[in-house]
């Protein structure tokens, strides 16, 4: 069964030199676009186009394209990785947007995370939350057998529901706050959950909170956006559970 | 402790704190205005007025309240500020109502119009009878001022002030059913299992504020 053709597309994106410059809005028209094509091949497309009328291409992140590597990005009409629920950018498809739209394409906006280019986002403020306390540090001896630590199955399952995380960015883009709550909460929940993690759950959670502060994240209003916007579905209970860690940890000292 | 103090999550441990004590105030509040509805002679409302201005808990309890009020609506402008400074460019398309609601994306706007109301009130009852009291009355020989004469003329007088009223149980209500989840959420007292039942009971508890203060206004003005 053939896709549909949109025949005629409206494209407002973000361009912007270099960090240093300021940006602006430049609309592009594509046409006979599937919509059996993901979003990225669409700006594939776009960025042909423009290569063939000598205009720079559209930067944009991307890696794998399965919705696993978290390296995918854009604001798009509104709403990070676009107009549908527990994907990325990469599995978003044309199917989703109506013919002769205009779609809107924005970096994520946050202070902690300045654009590069276009659309692509510095996003080293995530690594530096995870350098400040997001690990175990294990400094000698063999590898354990696999069952000599036992941990309980709930524990396990919502240990795995954290470390579903990959770090995209769209907690902080959905965020009125650009708050990191959801993604300092998901890399804490998964250790916190683990006999592990436990050893250094004060000093971890102390240490992140610290970094996510210093590098200009807003604070957490509890709004859930950005439960809703996460294409792994984290749940905010998380942040909860990173509340009560910092809490404990400032408490007992 | 000062490192506590101006990190985000401690900013927020102030707002949940001051937030749960002054819902606690909220009932109590409520319950002694309830009274007003069930004795048309006002000594009820009297009495418990009365009680309620005189009683020792309730003179350590009173400043402590003020200062709660204070700590939080002053640290709600300076959390609100740096929030929106973490944000320097806007999008220029936003689609929030997609993930969460109006009332949480709109605390600092509701509780200004809440604030607004607050300062009416307190022009309204709270300045007359702490500090001029223009109608006493005595209840099996204790002087005491006529509180139930002072609001019950209020809201029968003036249809603006009961409408004035209305709106403003409305907006606390609207208020509550963020804030009231979100206290136990940042102090930690939430997960997966708790995270439906404290935003129903949250619900629960902004319907009886905001039905329970509008029925007092309703009632003068449709029944009396």
């Amino acid at each position: 069964m053939a896709d549909k053709i949109l025949k005629k597309l409206n494209i407002k994106v973000w361009r912007q030199n270099r960090a240093s410059e300021k940006g602006k809005f430049e609309t592009y028209t594509i046409e006979n676009i599937s919509t059996g094509s993901s979003f990225l091949e669409m700006l594939d497309i776009l960025n042909n186009d423009l290569i063939e009328k000598g205009i720079d291409p559209i930067a944009f992140d991307h890696d794998c394209r399965e919705g696993i590597c978290g390296t995918c990005s854009l604001y798009i009409n509104g709403r990070p990785h676009g107009p549908d629920t527990e994907i990325t950018t990469c599995q978003l498809h044309m199917r989703k947007f109506k013919e002769g739209e205009t779609i809107v394409i924005e970096p994520w906006r946050a202070k902690a995370f300045p654009v590069v280019k276009d659309l692509v986002v510095n996003r080293t403020a995530f690594d530096k939350i995870l350098q400040a306390g997001g690990f175990i540090s294990v400094n000698t001896g063999g590898v354990p057998d696999g069952n000599a630590i036992p941990v309980g199955y709930d524990d396990a399952e919502e240990a795995m529901d954290a470390a579903a995380c990959i770090g995209c960015g769209a907690c902080v883009a959905a965020c009125k706050n650009s708050s990191a709550m959801l993604f300092v909460a998901a890399k804490v929940s998964h250790l916190a959950k683990l006999p592990q993690g436990k050893v250094e759950a004060k000093r971890r959670a102390r240490n992140m909170i610290a970094k996510m502060d210093e590098l200009g994240f807003g604070g957490c209003t509890n709004t859930g956006a950005c439960e809703v916007e996460c294409p792994k579905s984290i749940s905010i209970s998380n942040i909860s559970r990173l509340n009560r860690e910092y809490l404990v940890a400032r408490f007992s000292e | 402790m000062s490192k506590f103090l101006t990190a985000s999550i401690g900013k927020k441990f102030i707002m949940s704190i001051t937030g749960i004590f002054l819902m606690m105030f909220i009932l109590v509040h409520l319950t002694i205005n309830l009274l007003l509805i069930f004795d048309d002679t006002g000594e009820l409302f009297n009495k418990g007025a009365h009680f309620m201005a005189t009683n020792p808990v309730i003179k350590i309890v009173e400043p402590l309240l003020g200062l709660g009020f204070m700590i939080h609506i002053l640290w709600s402008f300076v959390i609100s500020y740096q929030n929106w400074r973490a944000r320097p460019i806007r999008y220029a398309k936003s689609n929030p109502g997609e993930s969460s609601t109006w009332a949480s994306r709109n605390m600092l706007i509701l509780g200004a119009l809440v604030l607004v109301f607050l300062v009416t009130h307190i022009i309204n009852f709270f300045w007359i009878i702490k500090f001029a009291p223009d109608s006493m009355e005595s209840i099996n020989g204790t002087n005491m001022e006529n509180t139930y004469k002072l609001v019950s003329e209020l809201f029968i007088e003036s249809i603006p002030y009961c409408i004035v009223y209305i709106i403003g149980a409305i907006l606390l209500g609207l208020h509550l059913t963020h804030g009231f989840w979100s206290a136990f959420q940042t102090l930690g007292l939430n997960n997966k299992n708790w995270m439906k039942r404290l935003e129903w009971i949250a619900k629960i508890y902004a319907v009886i504020v905001a039905v329970g203060f509008s029925v007092i206004p309703l009632y003068f003005m449709l029944v009396k």
